[in-house]
């Protein structure tokens, strides 16, 4: 099945907070423990992106505005 | 943008690209984007300004793109007054944490809203103090641990958690009071309506517009930003209830 909705999580802007991963109702979402940013932090990355449905609940908890949301036309 | 695809969220232009210095999770960060948010689909992002506090939100000026001074500790509502009376076209706003708002500047607060002072109060209640490293603020809970209630906040000697949005809501001056929360998706958008409901409110010359924002700070409450979730459902919420307080625009419906 394609894609309803889609993430863009900028790497240097995420702090590694968690708060998208914990609200995201797909389970989309997950913390990259292997790897951090250039400020040295663990970041968040869509893991499951097929299941996506493009709510939002992610950016909108996002404190630092690091996730960009978009929705698949029809 | 992307093909196929449309826009459902991105972060406001009117919040600057600035890495905000907050601790990861920490919602001071969420009611930044929020306001400017709300500043941008109002349009207003040329006309309003910002009185900002001293705390960790000391650097607001640095990450919202909207004119901005910054007052003395405590005085953000004194220093609003000023520029509401001397440009009250102007939609105005302070940002204010717990400590600022209710200790060091309670008197500022409590006159600006008896005079009915015509700009908002966002007010970030957090329960300590953040910047200066989690001392004991006027709205720590009972037994909340703090560097200045290191056996738990004891009311005998020190008083209870003042409810700041119930003791404003008291005062004839205010038109809009009403205490909102970051903890959740839902309760993040529901607070932008608040927002704007103050705004809009500012904008009729009714009256002071007040909103409490129950925050958290999970470097001082020694928590993981998910734990803070937990001690805001359980805790602050269960002492500080959300809701509408005072709504004159309401009454008047009726
Ligand atoms: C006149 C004066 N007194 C004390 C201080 C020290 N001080 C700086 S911030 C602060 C309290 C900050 O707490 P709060 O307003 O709750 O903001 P938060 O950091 O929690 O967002 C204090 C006491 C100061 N800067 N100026
Ligand atoms: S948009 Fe919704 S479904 Fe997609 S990652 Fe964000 S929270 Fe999960
Ligand atoms: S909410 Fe934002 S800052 Fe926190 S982990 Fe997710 S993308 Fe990163
Ligand atoms: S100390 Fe607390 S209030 Fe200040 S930025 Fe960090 S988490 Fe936020
Ligand atoms: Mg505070």
């Amino acid at each position: 099945m394609a894609a309803k909705g889609l993430v863009e999580i900028s790497v240097e802007t995420c702090k590694g907070c968690g708060l998208c991963v914990h609200y995201c109702p797909m389970k989309c979402l997950a913390i990259n423990e292997a790897d951090t940013n250039s400020y040295g932090l663990h970041y968040a990355q869509s893991v499951e992106p097929d299941k996506c449905i493009g709510c939002a609940n992610c950016a909108v908890m996002c404190p630092d505005g690091a996730i960009t949301v978009y929705k698949q036309s029809n | 943008m992307k093909e196929g695809y449309t826009l459902v969220y991105k972060r406001p232009d009117t919040l600057l690209k600035t890495r905000m210095h907050y601790c990861p999770g920490c919602f001071h960060s969420i009611l930044h984007k929020l306001i400017m948010e709300v500043v941008e689909e109002m349009g207003i992002q040329n006309d309003v300004i910002g009185v900002s506090p001293v705390g960790c939100s000391v650097f607001a000026y640095d990450y919202m793109d909207v004119d901005f001074q910054e007052a003395a500790h405590g005085r953000a509502c004194a220093v609003a007054t000023g520029i509401k009376r001397t440009l009250p076209n102007h939609p105005v706003f302070t940002y204010q944490g717990d400590g600022d708002l209710a200790a060091i500047g309670l008197a500022e607060t409590m006159h600006a809203c008896n005079r009915g002072e015509k700009f908002s109060i966002f007010f970030v209640n957090n329960a300590i103090y953040g910047m200066t490293g989690g001392q004991m603020a006027p709205t720590t809970l009972e037994g909340q641990i703090t560097t200045t209630s290191p056996y738990g906040r004891d009311p005998k000697n020190v008083g209870y958690p003042m409810k700041m949005a119930e003791m404003v809501s008291q005062l004839p001056g205010v038109a809009y009071c009403e205490r909102v929360c970051l903890n959740n998706p839902a309760n993040v958008r529901k607070a932008k309506k608040s927002i704007r409901k103050c705004f809009e409110i500012q904008a009729q010359n009714l009256g002071t517009t007040f909103l409490e924002v129950v925050s958290n700070c999970p470097t001082n409450w020694r928590l993981s930003p998910i734990k803070t979730l937990d001690f805001v459902e359980n805790n602050m919420l269960k002492y500080y209830p959300l809701g509408v307080k005072k709504d004159v625009t309401a009454t008047e419906e009726k």
